[in-house]
């Protein structure tokens, strides 16, 4: 088990290495420079002088490969820079968003659990009845439904019926939690739905495998409760793959609530991301790309691990 | 009959007193309407944020919007001259020119106080457009250019700062009132010249309480602020946000009142429609144009009979009236903005290429300037447009569909606002959208760019006219000789020469609550920002 782990553990380094040179290289290939960009304001004229001496300044006048080592070594000691845009320290850009987007994150996963464990076992038990059909029809709703046009929705239907409109800054929740919650849970509702859409899909589809299993079977011929046939025997087996989905759409919306951010107006690490690759911030999108691969590669591993917990057969592979 | 008379004069006395009582009853409360009020926070949104605090680096409004209520300037446009052109003192509490005109003096009011209680001297404006002029070595200074005709400034006592210029510059008093030339501390700057990129510290009307990046900015009133009496806000919060539906929700929802760039006529619409007298609607000419360059060293744009013919497709006035419904452009203009004290009378624009009344006629030159110049009927080439909706887009589509009425097939490339920029400088292009916005509407602010040697001459034209032309206007010392000079300028730069293509003047629209007073809209979306005169009906 123990060599199970760290196998897994040494194998996040080179992905993460692999995904820094890959952002190092794609963002200085997309046309436009931040210098210019920044200067260029609405006048649009800019003297080769004052280009110059800021782009000396970030040091973009060194070649490619003297920047990357700089870069490197400074991830190595989890130093990432300054942004290009604002001229503060990365980590505290990252900082002031980080709350924001995970309590999102948090909030979202309530809202999909709740909904698409319940739900996703129900339309199994009761396949093909109108039980079934009613969930299938409000989980392919919401996959069909982007969540930020649930957001819009939301926001128009506020302004109109109640004539409010959510918070527009955000208020920590141990600063003043009803304030806090008045922001986020229009978009946890708008979020979490799609979300639960994915999950109760997998939920169902992974119950109906289970329950035609053997053991389940052999599990009801021995006299087993239905409740504990289905809690300790369907529903364990079941959320191996539903765990799955839940972990990669969490990683996903630490930084992938691009769109349902602005219309929140939330100022969360989905919007810096867009804010960073607008304005060409090399340092900044470096940094945003490497934080969302490092939680994709770290939910993965917790997910090895958490496969090897649920299902013995990997950890005696 | 004397009883009578004098029933009938007491009756008239009374009636009179009655209406002089109703009168004065009437017009109590929209006196005290019109009394500015004091307390109370203005919320506003602005729609991009400041790379950095200091303004003299910085070239966008992203930087005035939130941080200008924290300074003062030299000079300051006066907040309630609509056109946006007429200095009047901010520090400086008068000032003299010599008859030359080649030196400026300004006295400066006495008791002005930074943020952290010291005195304001004329030291602190040295220091400050010293940092703008003659910026230090590795330190970049994007208004340098605007002031090639300043020798020195000095300080000869501390409540007098003297600029000698090189040469008479009939602009330098309103460049002067720059919006960007904030006053800073001399004592700071010589510690550390970058000190203002991150901090704060003026003697503006609010003093700075914070910014949590990405989310808002806070000031709160100076109660140390020079002009006794103002300002009235107890302080101001700045909530950036980006996306521009949201913008409307803030506004809509009364989550802000104001938001100071501009809002397109479909926002205004549904705002009006939403909040009806709860919403007052500003609108001015707009200081921002967008222009078509021709690249003169590709054929056949190097002839200047098909750019005229380009010109000459334009029905700009039709066009005027379609696109003020959907987009933020509407007047049509010459070289100035329209309202402004050098702008064209209609009368002279109307006689030249492109603004001409009858567009028929305008059409048939254009076909037949095609026909002589070897361009044939359908001839195709590329239009490079940048990717931001307005008003790019909808003027983009209109103009495609002008080119193609005199024969011209044209194919519209949208390339990534990012990337427009660096296309333009590089030329790579046959014909593109070209931009400009200025802070105070002043040729030798707008025209600079059509210099042969001027850093913004993507067209790459050589014009050894304009560019005598352009000197001779911003030299001239009695503005009807200036006029003159600049409206042959005006001429040759698009009608004789075609350099360029001006579009439609851009339209500033400002749906604000209207609760807000003491603001007045000009049309610079970078003035009057400093808040001092703005107040609160409620």
């Amino acid at each position: 088990m123990w060599k199970y782990i760290l196998k897994r553990f040494l194998l996040m380094f080179p992905t993460l290495l692999g995904v820094a040179v890959v952002i190092f290289v794609l963002i200085r290939v997309v046309p436009g420079d931040v210098v210019e960009l920044r200067m260029a304001g609405d006048r649009g004229a800019v003297s080769e002088e004052a280009l110059a001496k800021e782009r000396a300044r970030f040091g973009l006048d060194r070649p490619v490969w003297e920047q990357f080592a700089t870069w490197l070594l400074g991830v190595a000691r989890l130093d990432f820079g300054r942004s290009m845009w604002t001229g503060a320290p990365i980590l505290e850009e990252i900082k002031l968003r980080f709350a924001l987007s995970l309590q999102l994150a948090v909030m979202a996963t309530i809202v999909a659990v709740l909904l698409a464990i319940p739900l996703g076992v129900i339309a199994a038990l009761k396949q093909d009845t109108w039980v079934d059909y009613a969930v299938r029809i409000f989980s392919i709703a919401g996959l069909a439904t982007p969540s930020f046009w649930l957001g819009i929705v939301f926001i128009l239907g506020l302004l109109i019926i109640f004539k409010w409109l959510p918070p527009m800054v955000y208020t920590p929740f141990w600063v003043n939690p009803w304030q806090n919650l008045l922001q986020l849970i229009w978009p946890a509702l708008a979020v979490g739905y799609r979300y639960s859409a994915v999950a109760t899909r997998m939920t169902r589809s992974a119950m109906l495998e289970v329950l035609r299993e053997d053991y389940i079977r052999t599990a009801r011929a021995k006299g087993l409760v239905e409740k504990l046939v289905l809690s300790r025997h369907a529903l364990k087996n079941a959320m191996l793959p539903v765990l799955t989905v839940i972990a990669l759409e969490f990683a996903f919306l630490i930084g992938g609530l691009v769109v349902t951010e602005q219309v929140f107006n939330l100022n969360g690490l989905g919007l810096l991301f867009v804010q960073a690759v607008a304005h060409r911030d090399y340092t900044l999108t470096q940094a945003l790309v490497l934080l969302v691969a490092s939680a994709f590669i770290f939910v993965n591993f917790l997910m090895d691990l958490m496969y090897a917990w649920l299902d013995p057969r990997i950890r005696f592979r | 009959m004397t009883h009578r008379y004098r029933e009938s004069r007491l009756i008239l006395a009374g009636c009179l007193a009655l209406s002089l009582a109703l009168g004065i009853a009437l017009t109590l409360p929209a006196m005290a309407q019109d009394k500015p009020r004091y307390g109370g926070e203005l919320v506003f949104v602005v729609p991009s944020e400041p790379p950095s605090y200091d303004a003299h680096q910085e070239e966008t409004f992203g930087v005035i919007h939130p941080v200008a209520p924290h300074y003062s300037l030299l000079l300051r446009v006066d907040p309630f001259d609509k056109t946006g052109t007429k200095p009047v003192g901010d520090l400086a509490e008068s000032w003299t020119i010599s008859k030359d005109g080649v030196t400026y003096t300004f006295k400066l009011r006495k008791g002005v106080k930074f943020h952290d209680g010291s005195e304001m001297t004329s030291r602190d404006v040295k220091a400050s457009y010293d940092k703008i002029i003659f910026p230090p070595m590795a330190m970049k200074s994007l208004r340098k250019g605007a002031y090639a005709a300043v020798e020195a400034v000095e300080a000869p006592d501390p409540q007098t700062v003297r600029f000698r210029l090189k040469w008479p510059e009939s602009s330098f008093l309103l460049n002067l009132a720059s919006p960007w030339n904030w006053i800073y501390k001399a004592d700071t700057l010589a510690k550390d010249p970058w000190w203002y990129e991150k901090n704060v510290m003026g003697t503006g009307p609010f003093k700075f309480v914070e910014h949590v990046r990405g989310s808002h900015w806070v000031g709160k009133k100076n109660p140390d602020y020079w002009d006794k009496g103002k300002p009235y806000l107890d302080g101001y919060r700045a909530i950036f946000i980006s996306s521009s539906s949201a913008q409307v929700a803030a506004v809509r929802g009364e989550r802000a009142m104001i938001q100071f760039r501009g809002f397109t006529p479909a926002d205004r619409d549904s705002l009006v429609q939403a909040l009806g007298p709860k919403i007052t609607v500003q609108e001015s000419a707009w200081d921002c144009v967008l222009m078509v360059a021709m690249h003169h060293e590709k054929r056949p744009f190097d002839d200047k009979r098909v750019r005229r013919a380009l010109t000459l497709a334009l029905d700009r006035y039709q066009g005027s009236q379609a696109l003020s419904r959907i987009a933020i452009v509407k007047e049509v203009a010459g070289v100035q903005v329209p309202g402004t004290p050098w702008a064209t009378p209609p009368d002279e624009l109307a006689k030249l290429a492109g603004y001409w009344r009858d567009i028929n006629a305008s059409r048939a030159e254009a076909r037949r300037l095609l026909k002589e110049a070897g361009v044939p009927e359908g001839f195709a080439f590329t239009f490079k447009n940048r990717g931001i909706p307005q008003p790019y887009e909808p003027l983009g589509i209109w103009m495609i569909d002008q080119w193609r009425q005199i024969g011209l097939n044209v194919k519209q490339e949208i390339i990534e606002a990012s990337a427009y920029h660096p296309m333009l400088k590089r030329g790579d292009f046959e014909v593109a959208m070209d931009f400009q916005c200025g802070f105070i509407v002043e040729p030798d602010l707008d025209l600079g760019r059509f210099l042969t040697n001027s850093d913004a001459n993507y067209g790459k034209h050589k014009d050894t006219v304009i560019d005598d032309l352009y000197v001779r206007q911003a030299r001239a010392i009695e503005p009807e000789e200036r006029r003159k000079h600049l409206r042959a300028l005006e001429k040759r730069l698009l009608d004789e020469e075609v350099h360029v293509l001006y579009t439609l003047q851009w339209h500033r629209i400002i749906p604000h609550s209207s609760k807000v007073k003491g603001w007045t809209i000009t049309p610079s979306h970078y003035l009057n920002n400093q808040l001092d005169t703005v107040w609160l009906s409620q």
